[in-house]
């Protein structure tokens, strides 16, 4: 089927494929997608079985604790998102600036969440907490999908804030920079991933009453 | 073809010469050559697939008679779940890919090696993992899991065996599967040859696109199934047990999102490595190349959509019975064009009964029957009356073991000369081929019987009037593993002491035979150009047409 034609060989490693990079990372990203998708649909399942018990509990949750999380993980896409331009106009300290900026929204953004889940437990509102379990079973059903979304949002969170710690090195000792940047833009779509996730828990778990 | 490529000389040990940094098994362990990787997952998968092979062993060997035969009945309800849990996560979702897709995806389209090595390695790593993890659950205090593996809920958030360690490891595994699929769609993509365009590819490579897309999109809406699940047993958060308010019916619908799914990751591969093989040794280009190409992708997308048809007796409404009922019909009509293109593709060939070639051809009549039975059980009326008994253990394994199963004994005996570079003996595969193709139609074939005259599944005891039934399968099952044995140790001995393979025992037209065997470690020497579609026999047909 073939002949040989060494005008086309290329070593293995010799050269960079960016655009592979990428469709790997949004291949990834789709896997995420899907993951919180499966929580969506045992959300909008128990919603519709439990519309009242939803309504009930979810008069429970701090609409401004939420809010002001929302702006603080819009802003922090949007610096991501201005990190990649400054990488690609070769402004390292600036790039690592914003790259810095973002990782301390979102330790922000964590620090908040702290805050609200422990009041939660302190009024005794966690999984196996007995004042929740006299409650109706669609507010334990509220509260387990609550802790649990949000929980595994703040994982990922978690997750972001180390791989924009390691592109901020990666940056910083120059393996990043204004000709190869795919790593950070892996790392920014990460990010917005996890940006677009909390845009829909917050409506979902903060706004619909 | 050329011969030129053909540089290595023949009896080199090409590839495994070359250990890279390392020394001994770290050269193994820590390499990121596709090609060790591969056999990496063949040595690992083969340990848990003989084991998975023993536990079924033992579960029919209880069965030849009834009331307590040789193990008690809780015994009896683990060995079923990890055979189930084996079998599936550890031996079929990864067979075909993990193995011959990892060494042969990139020599197949000419490429070095795949777009993601290291994430290759960790996928093996999360494997053995999540393997081994599966097994140190069994060992540990509380006893292994007995849910069957399906994990139902309420049963697995209450019984107090170790459910908690094997829905981690499936979890584990999960990740190691889309690893490995979000890799082979980005090397297919971007790593093919130049002048090997989409419809030059080798059909392998095209049932491996379309596994590798479900492989993507289905695995984590089981990820986050067991997770919930997990939850659930760790701190008692309220999701699916109903005593929380939860349905355990919306637990199931998850479950099959990706669970039937993942029967067409376990099958496509298994469907295109028939195609890969079926023309070699009928010295015919295969007939309908662009058809099967597409009705892989094709099972893909409607297997996507078919979940419920494991749920009809659970509660549904009528158009949702009927809608899925549909939708099961709808996928077995990409899955016959495959099964009428290879059947055209035999008619006039110049076959050759080759090893590789009567796995394939035991596959071809056990996966008719299959899928056959498969439609059966879509049929809504006859599924109400055969839901849960045999007849579905006997569908499920005329599809799994008849058909994905033989055929990776067939890639195994077929790829063997290139992955080692020595050949084996052919008195003893025949024979192998014989017992196993014997013994499993003796195994499962009762099973539709029993099945359709109401013999449960996963049930220890049974009425005397089956017990012919089950005497005949059990038998059936000692001949199947004695073809199993002979397989191995042929193949081992084969590894030790075979002959010297050539570079093309087959007369094989794809690129892997254009290469030493076995491979040098960078596969190509100087990357090919391809100028031709993977199926070129016209020399053989020409002569056919003048004996004609």
């Amino acid at each position: 089927v073939s002949s040989t034609s060494s005008g086309v060989a290329a070593g293995a490693h010799a050269h960079r494929d960016d655009v592979g990079s990428r469709l790997g990372m949004w291949l990834f990203l789709f896997t995420e997608l899907i993951l919180f998708g499966g929580m969506f649909i045992v959300y909008a399942v128990y919603r519709f079985t439990h519309p009242d018990a939803f309504h009930l509990a979810a008069a429970e949750l701090d609409t401004f604790v939420g809010t002001v999380n929302t702006i603080i993980l819009l802003t922090s896409s949007l610096t991501v998102a201005m990190s990649i331009t400054a990488i690609q106009e070769g402004r390292k300290t600036f790039a690592l600036t914003l790259v810095g900026m973002t990782i301390l929204l979102a330790l922000a953004f964590l620090v908040n969440k702290y805050f609200e889940w422990g009041h939660k437990f302190d009024v005794g509102i966690y999984p196996g907490a007995p004042e929740l379990l006299a409650q109706p079973q669609g507010v334990i059903l509220y509260f387990g999908l609550y802790f649990v979304m949000t929980g595994l949002h703040a994982l990922h969170v978690i997750i972001g804030m180390g791989v924009l710690i390691y592109d901020f090195e990666a940056i910083r000792r120059g393996t990043i920079h204004a000709t190869s940047y795919v790593r950070l833009e892996s790392g920014a779509l990460y990010w917005h991933l996890v940006d677009v996730i909390w845009i829909f828990l917050f409506p979902l778990f903060y706004l619909l009453h | 073809m050329t011969q030129e490529a053909v540089s290595v000389q023949a009896g080199t040990r090409g590839f495994y010469e070359d250990t890279g940094k390392y020394r001994g098994i770290r050269a193994w362990i820590f390499s990121t050559d596709h090609k060790r990787i591969g056999l990496l997952y063949l040595m690992t998968m083969g340990v848990f697939f003989l084991l998975a092979v023993a536990f079924g062993f033992i579960m029919r060997l209880e069965m030849l008679s009834p009331g307590k035969t040789v193990v008690e009945a809780q015994t009896y309800n683990t060995l079923f779940t990890l055979h189930g849990i084996m079998m599936i996560f550890l031996f079929i979702i990864p067979g075909l890919p993990a193995v011959f897709g990892n060494f042969f995806l990139p020599i197949l389209i000419g490429a070095k090696d795949v777009f993601f090595p290291r994430l290759n390695l960790l996928s093996w790593w999360l494997f053995l993992a999540g393997g081994l993890l599966a097994l140190v659950s069994v060992f540990l205090p509380g006893g292994a899991a007995d849910t069957g593996w399906t994990f139902y809920v309420p049963y697995s958030i209450r019984t107090s065996t170790n459910v908690l360690p094997a829905l981690i490891a499936a979890f584990i595994l999960g990740f190691s599967s889309i690893l490995t699929g979000l890799n082979f769609i980005t090397t297919i993509h971007r790593m093919r040859a130049p002048g090997m365009g989409w419809f030059r590819m080798p059909l392998f490579i095209w049932s491996l696109y379309a596994t590798a897309w479900v492989q993507v999109l289905a695995t984590p809406i089981i990820g986050i199934t067991l997770l919930l699940v997990m939850v659930e047993r760790w701190f008692g958060v309220g999701i699916f047990d109903p005593a929380l308010g939860g349905d355990p019916v919306l637990y199931q619908h998850l479950f099959w999102i990706y669970s039937h799914p993942a029967v067409y990751i376990m099958i496509l591969p298994g469907l295109g490595v028939v195609s890969e093989i079926l023309p070699v040794f009928a010295r015919r280009t295969i007939f309908g190349y662009k058809f099967i190409a597409y009705s892989s992708v094709a099972i893909a997308a409607v297997g996507s959509l078919v979940w419920a048809h494991h749920m009809f007796t659970v509660g549904m409404s009528n158009t949702g019975m009927f809608v899925f009922s549909f939708l099961t019909f709808l996928v077995s009509i990409p899955s016959a064009i495959k099964v009428f293109n290879w059947v055209a593709t035999l008619y006039k060939g110049s076959i050759v009964l080759e090893v590789p070639m009567l796995f394939i051809l035991s596959f071809i009549i056990q996966f008719s029957i299959g899928g056959f039975t498969g439609l059966m059980l879509g049929a809504l009326a006859v599924n109400i009356h055969v839901q849960d008994t045999y007849f579905v253990v006997g569908h499920f394994h005329y599809v799994m073991f008849g058909g994905t199963g033989f055929g990776l004994f067939a890639a195994m005996h077929y790829w063997f000369p290139k992955m080692f570079g020595r050949m084996y003996k052919k008195g003893p595969a025949l024979a192998s081929w014989f017992l196993t193709t014997v013994g499993f139609n003796m195994l499962y074939f009762p099973f539709f019987f029993l099945g359709y005259f109401g013999m449960p599944r996963r049930y220890y005891d049974y009425l005397p009037e089956f017990q012919t039934y089950h005497v005949i399968s059990t038998v059936g099952s000692w001949i199947l593993v004695l073809g199993i044995i002979i397989i191995v140790v042929n193949l081992l001995v084969a590894y030790k002491r075979g002959k010297i393979a050539p570079a093309n025992p087959w007369g094989g037209r794809t690129l892997e035979w254009t290469i030493a065997s076995p491979p040098p470690a960078e596969n190509f020497h100087d990357i090919p150009v391809v100028t031709t579609g993977p199926y070129d026999y016209s020399e053989f047909e020409q002569r056919q047409a003048e004996h004609s």
